[in-house]
Formats: structure tokens, sequence, C-alpha cells
């Protein structure tokens, strides 16, 4: 495991990179029901955050609508927040990530969300490469509606007011990568140290990340069948390797074997450590991502960890050629074209 | 020699006095077959030798192979509305000639290539064909332009027909391929052998002809959406996001043609705008919202259809006060509609667009040195007023090009509105998001990235309280709607008063706004000729500022002219002004066309004179 450098050590206990305290991460106190695998996420972003010294000032949160929706309310209140409409998280964050490329932007989204209503959005904000930590909180239903099926259910599910789905479920680590995400991550509210590492990875990476994260309803759909339940989730979860993040200006000071560890640097320069469990497998490989999601699928295991990295694609602000200070704050005398300029159009016009 | 066939019974047409630079010339043509590019010629040589010229353009939505016509009318006062009719027809469609040629005045002129079957012609027609094929023959025309050339003949042979200069055909050509010699040299050599064998060929019997006359000095030759396009690069967008759609996707191409030119960063050679071509117009109003929000000028233009899929984002931005432009260049609708022909009809739906109690702000272009000027006033007004600001052009404005007033470099610098930085944060210690501070119900934003623990608010479309927190309390509701109604009245002091053009003597008024502003001026004029004056205030804004209720006042009856089924704008000024309302009448036409001063003339008399 990673141990702390000389450069953490010298600073005062208690505090990161950027001088805060854990409890500067704070949000407000949740509103969700108790126990909800939400909670357990917003705890884990801030613990992450805290860990990769990320400032909250520097920091957006994006959401669309429904119960995950809500939870950027409950982590780091001193991020400026936009909690937006039912499955139009993607367009804020373009909008947003272009008016000013410097801030690091987390969207936690829910499968009816992203999945049903905003797939079409959740798909183009990829195929951009919008550079964003997209957290799914996937609970296979619709917690502030009462319930309903959302487009991850099982098929088969039964839920009293609505009987037997009858649909295969979206796979939203499926959508990702074939939409060419470079950053593809399955985990469990159940597994709140993996959580926490997959987000401070997303957080280095410089393009979408996304991480589809099963996170149980406790209200709604929480019966030891449904692969969205704690008890199956515990049951079945079976992580592709152990995962260590360790964030950039930091040394690595592990006991280090060579053929048991893959390491991946992120453009920030951080480093994560993937440690071998029970299978080879290489996260750089998209067929090797496809096939262990289709294998996941057939088998109804729940595969965690990093899916799928590429770094190679250029994330939306760099195609699109702008200048490199945040446009949101260019002066107006670098957006307003000279007079001149505009006397020479109306003379090309005559 | 291909005279017209009836020339010996319509010789004493010669005898007619001449008609000059006082006239409407039809080009019926197939769409996709490039006579855009001949058509703009002829306006723009009209144009540049001073005479007043305005060209509509009559389109199918069709890629290729649709009849097409585009109206070209010259005036020697400056009058460029849309006539009903047309006294010269261009026919070079085969399809539409026999109605086309219906559609002539008597006295009109048809001018036409010589294998065209021409059956049932009239004898009240002066002819002209020309041997169109035999001109191509002759020249050498580069692979696969033939179509494109062939439109050039008819620009030769009008040209010498009607005295239009070649050398100012050959400088319209020189504009419209940016200068670029090749395509000029070859259109010219078609545009020269067509008129050098008018000149040899042709007996001009016609009274048509156009003259010099120096009305055009200082005016520019544009249409709407470029001009909106410009008018946002000076207003400073950061952000365009759009999705495709007729009339408005020309003004996201303009905007993305002129801004390596006039907003890239002489250091890094980078651009300081983003563009960005959106998956639909949820998403495009979405990221223009997202942008706005962290702090750019954000945009989006559309059309109806599009603004139907806005509705939520708007609803949204007006009541989380954010700060963004829509550009509604209308068509004809419901539905798909008619999407190349023009319209007023969004005026209700824009002006109360998403559920619950909104209703948001509209600008009125009439022109297109307007079109410039509102590009990038929006932004100021958005601002400033922290509200989405919707632009109301349409596709006539928009996308035919107009003889318009050079545009007026902005007279004020950019208002960005209530922005607390992190300096003035430490300064006054405390921040709520939604506090009305100024009592003028505009209350204070700070941008997303603002390095101060007390910076951060989180903006939503649910419930709030002064800080921005989740609220469920009556209180909290109502008074903050009751903050932003406060805010709608501030904003009325804000907007662009309408223009108002009198004639001594009116008892009767006329309202109308955007591109009909030709055709209202002109009627006016003629009626106050014929011993009829009437007023006309053209408005600029919704809200309406004070004047509009003066006018309506000071008339004894007010008409309120538009092109929609039954008059829209008429009931937003009946709403404003109840105790009015009897005196408020509509005149509406709902047919595609850009509006004639003849049909409101026709109105006005049929209603008034007794």
């Amino acid at each position: 495991m990673a141990s702390t450098s000389a450069l953490e050590t010298a600073r005062p206990a208690g505090t990161n990179l950027v001088g805060l305290e854990k409890s500067d991460y704070r949000g407000l106190p949740t509103t969700l029901c108790q126990g909800c695998g939400h909670n357990s996420i917003a705890s884990q972003i801030v613990a992450a955050c805290y860990e990769m010294s990320i400032k909250p000032e520097r920091t957006i949160k994006l959401s669309g609508i429904g119960c995950s929706s809500k939870s950027p309310a409950y982590f780091m209140s001193r991020s400026h927040a936009f909690n937006s409409l039912h499955g139009r998280m993607a367009p804020i964050a373009t909008g947003a990530v272009l008016a000013n490329l410097s801030l690091k932007a987390i969207g936690v989204s829910g499968d009816g969300d992203t999945a049903s209503i905003g797939l079409g959005q959740f798909k183009h904000l990829v195929r951009r490469n919008v550079p964003i930590v997209y957290i799914v909180e996937n609970n296979g239903v619709y917690g502030l509606t009462k319930g309903q099926f959302s487009a991850t259910a099982d098929k088969g599910q039964v839920i009293k007011s609505q009987g037997e789905n009858p649909f295969l479920p979206v796979d939203i680590c499926m959508e990702a990568l074939v939409a060419n995400c470079g950053f593809v991550a399955r985990s469990f509210a159940g597994d709140p140290k993996q959580v926490k590492e997959l987000i401070k990875a997303a957080l280095g990476y410089k393009g979408t990340a996304v991480l589809d994260i099963i996170s149980p309803c406790v209200t709604f759909n929480n019966r030891g069948e449904s692969t969205k339940s704690y008890s199956w989730g515990r049951e079945h979860v079976d992580p592709l390797h152990d995962v260590t993040v360790v964030p950039m200006r930091e040394e690595i000071q592990v006991d280090y074997d060579a053929g048991q560890q893959t390491t991946v640097e992120l453009h920030d320069g951080s480093r994560v450590l993937l440690q071998k469990l029970s299978r080879d497998y290489d996260p750089t490989s998209r067929a090797g991502a496809l096939a262990l999601l289709e294998e996941a699928r057939a088998k109804q295991l729940l595969i965690t960890g990093l899916i799928y990295f590429n770094e190679q694609q250029p994330p939306l602000p760099e195609v699109q050629n702008l200048v490199e200070s945040p446009l949101a704050l260019l002066p107006a005398e670098a957006l307003r074209p000279s007079r001149e300029s505009l006397e020479a159009i109306l003379n090309e016009n005559r | 020699m291909t005279v017209a066939k009836t020339a010996e019974k319509q010789a004493h047409v010669g005898l007619r006095p001449p008609v000059v630079n006082d006239f409407s010339i039809v080009v019926a043509t197939v769409n996709g077959s490039g006579s855009q590019t001949s058509n703009v010629a002829l306006l723009r040589a009209l144009f540049r030798m001073g005479i007043p010229v305005g060209g509509k353009n009559l389109f199918p939505s069709n890629i290729q192979g649709l009849p097409t016509w585009f109206l070209i009318r010259v005036n020697p006062d400056g009058y460029t509305a849309r006539t009903e009719v047309s006294h010269i027809l261009v026919a070079m469609n085969q399809a539409t000639l026999a109605e086309d040629l219906s559609q002539l005045p008597g006295g009109g002129v048809c001018i036409y290539p010589d294998h065209f079957k021409l059956s049932q012609a009239r004898e009240d027609v002066t002819y002209y064909a020309f041997p169109l094929q035999r001109l191509l023959k002759d020249i050498e025309v580069p692979q696969g332009r033939r179509d494109y050339i062939a439109n050039m003949a008819y620009v030769g042979v009008v040209a010498q027909l009607l005295g239009i200069e070649l050398d100012e055909i050959r400088r319209a050509l020189s504009t419209h391929f940016r200068g670029r010699e090749e395509p000029v040299r070859s259109n010219m050599a078609m545009v020269e052998a067509a008129a050098e064998w008018a000149k040899a060929n042709l007996v001009k019997q016609d009274p048509f002809r156009v003259e010099r006359a120096g009305k055009t000095d200082g005016l520019v030759l544009m249409d709407g959406n470029t001009a909106a396009a410009l008018g946002a690069i000076y207003g400073g967008v950061g952000l365009l996001a759009w999705y495709p759609i007729t009339p408005a996707s020309s003004l996201a191409d303009a905007l993305t043609d002129y801004l390596p030119r006039l907003r890239r960063d002489p250091h890094s050679g980078k651009l300081t705008c983003a563009v960005i071509q959106a998956e639909d117009e949820v998403a495009a109003a979405g990221m223009a919202v997202g942008g706005a929000w962290a702090g750019v000028r954000a945009m989006t233009s559309t059309s109806g259809p599009g603004l139907s899929l806005m509705a939520e984002f708007a609803g949204l931005a007006f009541f989380a006060e954010v700060p963004i432009v829509i550009w509604d260049v209308q068509r004809i609708g419901p539905s798909t509609g008619l999407p190349t022909r023009t319209s007023q009809g969004d005026i209700l739906f824009a002006r109360f667009i998403g559920h619950g109690d909104t209703k948001q702000t509209l600008l009125l272009p009439g022109t297109v040195a307007e079109c410039f000027e509102f590009g990038w006033r929006a932004f100021d007004l958005a601002e400033r007023l922290q509200m989405p600001i919707f632009v109301m052009s349409d596709l006539d404005l928009g996308m035919n090009i107009w003889m318009t007033e050079a545009f007026v470099y902005p007279d004020v610098p950019m208002d960005r509105g209530k922005v607390l930085s992190a300096e003035d944060l430490e300064r006054i210690g405390k921040f709520a998001r939604y506090a009305d501070v100024d009592g003028d119900g505009i209350t204070y934003r700070t941008l997303p990235g603002t390095d101060h623990p007390l910076a951060a608010y989180f903006n939503r479309g649910t419930g709030h309280d002064e800080t921005a927190d989740y609220s469920e309390r009556p209180e909290h509701w109502e008074g903050n709607l009751q903050r932003i109604w406060r805010k709608l009245e501030t904003a009325r002091s804000y907007m662009p008063a309408p223009v108002l053009r009198e004639k001594h003597g009116a008892r009767i008024g006329l309202i109308a706004y955007g591109s009909t502003d030709s055709a209202l001026s002109e009627a006016q004029d003629l009626l106050a000729a014929s011993g009829m004056p009437v007023d006309y205030l053209r408005l600029r804004s919704v809200p309406f500022t004070s004047q509009v209720g003066d006018f309506i006042r000071a008339h004894e009856r007010v008409y309120v002219v538009e092109l929609n089924i039954d008059g829209q704008m008429r009931q937003l000024v009946q709403l404003e002004y109840p105790e009015q309302a009897a005196r408020i009448r509509s005149l509406c036409r709902s047919d595609g066309l850009p509006l004639t001063a003849s049909q409101v003339i026709t109105w006005v008399r049929a209603r008034e004179v007794k």
C-alpha cells in the first residue's frame, strides 16, 4: 500500500496538500433514506476529494433529477452546484466545462436519469469526452416516484405495483464503452474503499470518467433476488483487482511485485495501482473489456474495478481549440473585436 | 432574330413612358441549380448602382429539383418589401412557366430560354427568348458547373435589357466568391456572352430600366442571420450551442465562419468562443444554460420545433435565473409546418415558454441592423436581468438579403450584471444568492470557481430560499416568485423603446414588429399620400415600455399587424392594456409569405373607409 511522502509529513496533521481539513469537504445532512447506498457514495466523494487535495472552490457538482441527483447537496458545500433537469446533467456539464475548463466537474446521476430519460445525452457527453467524473448511482428503480422500474432493472424482476419487468437491462458500462469512453469503472456501494479509490482515479482522469456504482435502494429494491440489493452484491461481488490511487506529488512506497501489479499513469501525475486478484485482466484492452462485460452479464457476476482505461482521446475543450484561460474569465477587451474590424466587414458587404 | 412572338401586337408597349428604378423581378428556377449566385449578383449590382433594392427567396423544403422563386424589387424611394405582383418574369423553370406567366400583370415582361415551350402565350406581355443552349455550347464551362453557369445567362440578358452595369455584376460576383478569380471569370464569361447576344439580337420593347441613383451610400447588404451572428460576436459570445434547423442554421454557420477572423487570440492563435453542434435542441439549450451559469455569454439559435424542445430548459433558466440568449428564427407551424416559409407564430409560445408561472422577455428586431444590435445587446440584458432573452427573428429577416443601415459599433461597455468576486465576498462577509439587496428584484450571483469559502451556492430548479437551499416553505416559494416579478418590472426600464412613425392628423394607429417593418412604412406613406394618415408604432420588446400605452390611448383605434392566424401580439397588447382592449384589433395573415404594403392598405381601407 502507498504510504505518506516527505511532502505529506511536512503539513499539519489532518490537513491535505491544499491546507484543508476533511470537514471542509462536508455537505448538508442527507435527506435520503437511512442505509441508502447514495449516502455511502457521498461520503466516499468527500474522502476522495480530500485525499486528492482538490479544492472545493475549484470543483463544480452537477446532477439531473432523482434521489441520486439530490446527493450533491450532501457533500462539499463549498463547491458550486447545479441540480438541473431530469436526464440533462450532460448538456449542463458540457456547457459549464467549456465555459471554464479549469474547474473539476463531478456529476452524480442515477439509472433513471442516465439510462432512461438521459441515455441520448449521456452517450453524446461520452462521445465528446467532456471532462467530468460521471457517477451513476445505480439501483434499478425510481425512488422519488415510489419504486417504478428503471432501464437498468433486472429482467424478470417483480415489483408489487408494476408486476414483472419483461425487458433486459441497459448496462451503463457497456454503453459507455461502446461510446468510446476512456475510463469505465464499476463498483458497489457496499465496498466503500474501492468506491473511494475509483473516484480518486476518476478525479485524475482528463476526459469523461464513468463510474457505474451499484447503490442499493433500501426502500424499493433491496430484496435478495435483485442484482441491485446489498445482499446480492455482497454475495456476488467479484473485484478485478485491488485499487489504490497515489495522488500526484506523492511517492509510491509499496511492496512491489511486478508480476502481480499494473500501474496506470494519469495525466495529472497520479498513479493507479491495480493489484492482481483472482484473474489476469488488462484494463487497457477495449476488446477485453467488452468480453468481460459480456461474461459478467451472462454469468450474472458483479465484476467491479477499473474495467477500461485509455487516455489517448483529447477532451472536448482541447478539440475546441480554445484559449487556455477560462472563457468565463476573459476580459471584455478579449471578447469584443475592434471597431476597425467591423468597418472592414461592412465594407465587404456593400 | 429571336424576338417577341407577338412583337407586332405589342409594338405600342415600346411607346409607354419609361419606368425607371421602380419595378419587381421574379426569377423562377429549380432549387439546387445554383441560381442564388445569379440572383444575388443581380441584387448586389443594383445596390452598387445606388438603387434601393430588396431580395426575397421563396424556396421549397427540398435539396434539388423543386420550384424556387427569387423576388427582386427596385424602388426609388427605398421601399423594399415584397410586392404582390412582379413585372418581369425570368422563366427558368419549364414546370411552372404557365402559372408564372399567368401571374404577370398586363404590360409585363417574360424572359425565357428559347427551347422552353410557351403554350397559350399572353398577348399583353413582352417576350424575350434567348438561346441558352447555344450560349452554353459556345463558352467553355468547367466540369460539373453547367447548371450554375447556365443561370448566369439570364443575368447577362437581364443586365442588358434593364441597363445594369456589367462591371458591377463583376464586382458583385467578386464579393460573392470572396475575391477568388477563377469562379468570377468563368461566371462572367457567360454573363458577358449573354449580354452581348442580347445587345445584338433583342429589340427593347418594354419600359423597364434602371439608372444609377446614389441612394444606397453608407448602407450594407446582408441577411439577418449573419448580422445576428456578428452582433453576438461583438457582444462577446463565449458559447454557441445549436442544432441544425431551417431557417436558423445560417446564424450558427455565419458565427462559425467569422470566429477565426474576429475571435482568435493574437498570442496563442486559439479561439475565445466555443461553438458546439448539439445532439438535439434539448442539449443545445442545456449547454447554453450550463455555460451561462459558469460565466460565459451563452446562446442558442433555433426555430419553432427546436423551441418546443427547449421549453423545459427555458423554464429552468427563468426560475434559476440563468442569463441565456435564445434566437428564434421563426418559420410557419404548427409541427414541421412549412420549414422554408416565414411567420410570426411563436410569439405567445416564447412569451410563456416554461410551465408554471413563467413569463419570458422578448426582443423584436425589425431590420438587419437591429439583428446586429440585438445580437450584442441581448447579452447585456440577459446578464443584467439574469434571465433568458428570446430574440424573435423570422425566416424573412434572417435568411433574405436586405439593404440596411450600417451597423453601429456597440456604444456602451459590456454589462456583465451583478457578479460578486472573491474580493467582494471578503469585503461584504456574507452571500445569499437570491437576496434582493438592491430592491430591484435582481440579486447577486457568483461564478463557479470563485475562490472564496462563501462563494458557492446550489443552483436548482427546485424551490429555494434566499441562500438557494432547498425549501418547500410557502412563504419562500411565493416570496421568491414575487421578487422575480419585481425583476420583470425592473426589466421594462431596460427594454428598447418602440420606434414611432407619425403622420399629421392620424386618428388610427398601426402596431407591428419584426420583418414587416418595410411593408408597414410603405403602406403608411401610401395611405398618407392618399389622404388617410395613420401612425405606426414598431414594437421592439415584450414587456412593453410606457410609449405603447400612450400610443394606444392617443388613437381611436389601433390595429396590430402580424403574420400569424389570429393575432398573437394583439393578445399580448390586450392583456397588458385591458382597459383599452376594445380598441385594439388584429390584422393578420398566415400564408408563409412576407407581408406587402398593398395588403396593409387593403386591410386598413376595408376597415376604416365606410
